[in-house]
């Protein structure tokens, strides 16, 4: 075995062929990661379909599907006398009212970009150190491991603000609203690494949707689209895992038991899908000190939506990039209006460069 | 969302690992993985290693793919 | 937008609309073209080239470059660009009070030794000091002349349809070298930028082909992905690319991987890419490799449309649009 296999053309030709002499039409896919999003756009997989099949992005872009609300509590924390946030990359150029980090940052804030969670720990610190933390369960683990880390140091200048979520509730929030055309769903490789197979069985058992767990490399997209399309044809809704390089049914158990020991889950708030029970991670009460919002009295305040955005729609699946008023002509990503534009994940964005 | 890069590990010391992948290293934590050796080959994320890729099943994912029709669990 | 942000000084599509608003809209003569930084100019019967280029690499030392050697070969590169052969620069410096003269003397000394290398004399300067924390160390600014070889007309506008594209190495490898240099990333690797002037390259060539060398372009900020989508909006053409033609090196593909970033987007400071009539194209290449660029490949083709757009066929048989590179490269993580 090599990455490269997965990378071979020959592969790929042989699964698109395949896929085509399925004869499946007037299908629509729903992939739930934004790495998926980016790949299937770099590699033009969407090229090699028929046409009727159609392949669209659901609310895997943790960047796209944090609230306005939420990021409001990033400002508030980098207009804070004394604080550094920092936070990943992508974060920094979301707008709220216009502005965003990067922009604070222009005009005094001391904001950071971290590649690891961890590399929080190395800043030289002001003060407070605040870590705005945004993403799903490949990526809360880290942070748990960051919080222990700290517990272990003793350092008590770090706080966090939690904006991570959970991708089974957000399916299960998607199926039940039911105005979304899903066929089959290409489900997240990495995320599965750490939460297993067994949280997506209900995605065949109560709502009849085939899903297929995979991976990130252009022969994993094709043998997932192949698979769910094969399923479809066959009337048959199953839940595959074609990532087993990866993914185990029961996940990675030592990430999922140090993450329950620093969060909990909890109600969050999506752009585009409103409030889903249990669907983020919040501090556990007796970690409460790491909780930024409790320790700088950050207000959460409600904000209205740009007029004219259909960023929520866009990550429900509702409607592509193309059908939004704003793409690319008032939203672009110099002026992004919504984070779909902004983060190199979103869907938005992957139009735009990609076509 | 969660991009992760195979890295094969080139030695380990206590919580953390040297992961290297076409010549280029970084330093790798082990907090969410246990066991791991010189030699692995790891999934890295944001800096974390989050799981131990196996070459056995991506043989057979290939082979799979190449023989084809069959559905994999 | 109300100030300047990172995002200005990338060289992707921010910079140019900087450029076009604040700049071109007072300056606005015939010799300001989209291509900012360089001009052909007549004087008498003579076309003399003029560059001019900032220079704020951040460190100023990284594998394989330096802030000095890199204000030489950038703009005697861009030079050659406009088909000239580099002759003279001038080069300013602002420096930071308590700016060690140790280390101004290094970038002196790389400053000399890069313009000896590339043939090219520097004939004039100026130094500037300005307060302690109102500068990073020390900004250099380079201006160059050349003369434009005769038979040679070479712009982004005159890509042609049928015209073969040619790079002339591995793309990516500055950006990358810089980046890992920071540190910010905890990244180690052997990678080195390709900080170097391609006189050598390109001048023979010119000599030799002149006619049927149609565009130049380095792709510095930006990348080649950048680069190429300059090269179709001048000529109101599409360039139609193959992902797997274009050149790159594996550390730096993995670099990329890792940091999720695009190679296509990150700088390159020692390629060339090349527009030239399909009927030169294998002998272009062959000059090319026994000159030493032993990774010149032929990455694609002009086409007619659509036009301004740069279409490419992706390793594994896809095709997808190569955009303008958007913003700050930021790392890309969840």
């Amino acid at each position: 075995m090599t990455t490269s296999s997965f990378s071979d053309p020959r592969l790929v030709s042989d699964l698109a062929a395949r896929i085509s002499s399925l004869g499946v039409k007037d299908v629509q896919l729903m992939e739930v990661c934004g790495t998926h999003t980016v790949s299937l756009a770099r590699h033009g997989v969407k090229s090699l379909l028929p046409s009727g099949i159609r392949v669209v992005s659901g609310p895997g872009c943790p960047v796209c599907v944090t609230s306005d609300s939420d990021l409001n509590l990033a400002f508030q924390a980098a207009r804070t006398e004394g604080a550094t946030v920092a936070t990943f990359g992508d974060m920094m150029k979301v707008p709220v009212g216009g502005i965003s980090l990067l922009d604070l940052r222009a005009r005094g804030a001391d904001v950071k970009t971290v590649y690891s969670p961890f590399d929080v720990l190395s800043l030289p610190s002001r003060g407070t150190t605040v870590f705005f933390g945004v993403g799903f369960e490949t990526t809360s683990p880290g942070v748990a491991a960051l919080l222990r880390e700290a517990c272990r140091r003793g350092v008590r200048d770090l706080c966090l603000i939690s904006c991570f979520k959970l991708i089974p509730p957000a399916l299960r929030a998607i199926l039940s609203a039911g105005d979304t055309k899903i066929d089959g769903l290409i489900l997240p490789g990495h995320v599965s690494t750490i939460i297993g197979t067994r949280p997506y069985e209900f995605l065949a058992d109560e709502f009849d949707v085939p899903g297929v767990i995979t991976g990130f490399e252009p022969v994993d997209l094709m043998m997932a689209i192949y698979a769910l399309l094969k399923m479809i044809k066959d009337n048959k809704a199953a839940l595959v895992n074609a990532y087993t390089r990866s993914v185990r049914p029961e996940g990675n158990q030592e990430a999922l038991k140090l993450l329950g020991e620093y969060f909990e889950p909890a109600d969050a708030e999506w752009r585009g899908l409103g409030r889903i029970p249990k669907s983020g991670l919040a501090l556990r009460p007796e970690h409460s000190d790491y909780d930024a919002a409790r320790r700088l009295r950050l207000v959460r305040t409600q904000l209205a939506e740009p007029s004219g955005c259909r960023c929520a729609d866009v990550i429900r699946g509702a409607a592509l990039p193309t059908e939004c008023p704003l793409f690319s002509k008032k939203c672009t990503p110099e002026n992004p209006v919504g984070p779909c534009m902004v983060s190199s994940e979103g869907a938005c964005a992957a139009y735009y460069d990609y076509g | 969302m969660c991009l992760a890069i195979p890295c094969t590990i080139e030695s380990v010391d206590g919580a953390e690992a040297i992961g290297a992948v076409a010549g280029v290293r970084r330093i790798v934590r082990l907090d969410l993985l246990q066991d791991v050796h010189p030699g692995d080959v790891v999934l890295v994320h944001s800096g974390f290693a989050i799981q131990k890729l196996s070459k056995e099943d991506a043989e057979e994912t290939i082979r799979t793919i190449a023989e084809l029709g069959e559905t994999i669990k | 937008m109300d100030r300047i942000s990172l995002e200005h000084g990338a060289g992707g599509k921010l910079s140019h609309d900087l450029f076009t608003r604040v700049f071109a809209s007072k300056y606005g003569n015939r010799h300001l073209s989209r291509a900012a930084d360089k001009a052909v100019l007549r004087i008498g019967n003579r076309r003399i080239a003029f560059t001019t280029d900032a220079f704020i690499m951040s460190p100023r030392k990284v594998p394989g470059c330096s802030l000095g050697a890199l204000s030489i070969h950038g703009t005697v590169n861009d030079l050659l660009t406009c088909g000239a052969k580099p002759m003279y620069v001038s080069a300013s410096f602002v420096m930071e009070e308590g700016f060690p003269v140790k280390e101004l003397g290094e970038i002196a000394e790389d400053m000399a030794s890069a313009a000896k290398g590339c043939e090219v004399e520097i004939v004039t300067g100026d130094t500037k000091v300005v307060e302690r924390g109102k500068a990073d160390g020390a900004f250099v600014v380079t201006s160059g002349i050349g003369e434009v070889l005769s038979r040679v007309d070479v712009s982004g506008r005159n890509a042609r349809p049928g015209d073969s594209v040619i790079v002339t190495g591995s793309v990516g490898r500055h950006g990358v070298a810089v980046l890992i240099a920071r540190g910010e990333f905890g990244l180690a690797t052997e990678i080195k930028s390709d900080c170097s002037s391609l006189t050598g390259l390109i001048l023979p060539l010119l000599r030799k082909y002149g006619p049927m060398i149609h565009s130049l372009r380095d792709p510095t900020r930006g990348g080649i992905g950048t680069t190429l989508n300059e090269i179709a909006l001048e000529s109101k053409t599409c360039l139609r690319v193959e992902e797997a033609g274009i050149p790159i090196d594996p550390s730096v593909k993995a670099a990329c991987d890792l940091l999720g970033m695009d190679p296509l987007y990150m700088a390159c400071e020692g390629v060339m890419a090349i527009v030239v009539d399909p009927r030169a194209e294998s002998q272009v290449l062959r000059a090319l490799r026994k000159r030493g660029a032993k990774e010149a490949a032929p990455i694609g083709r002009v086409i007619s449309i659509p036009k301004g757009r740069v279409l490419m066929t992706t390793s594994v048989g896809g095709i997808r649009h190569v955009g303008m590179l958007r913003g700050v490269s930021l790392p890309r993580i969840c």
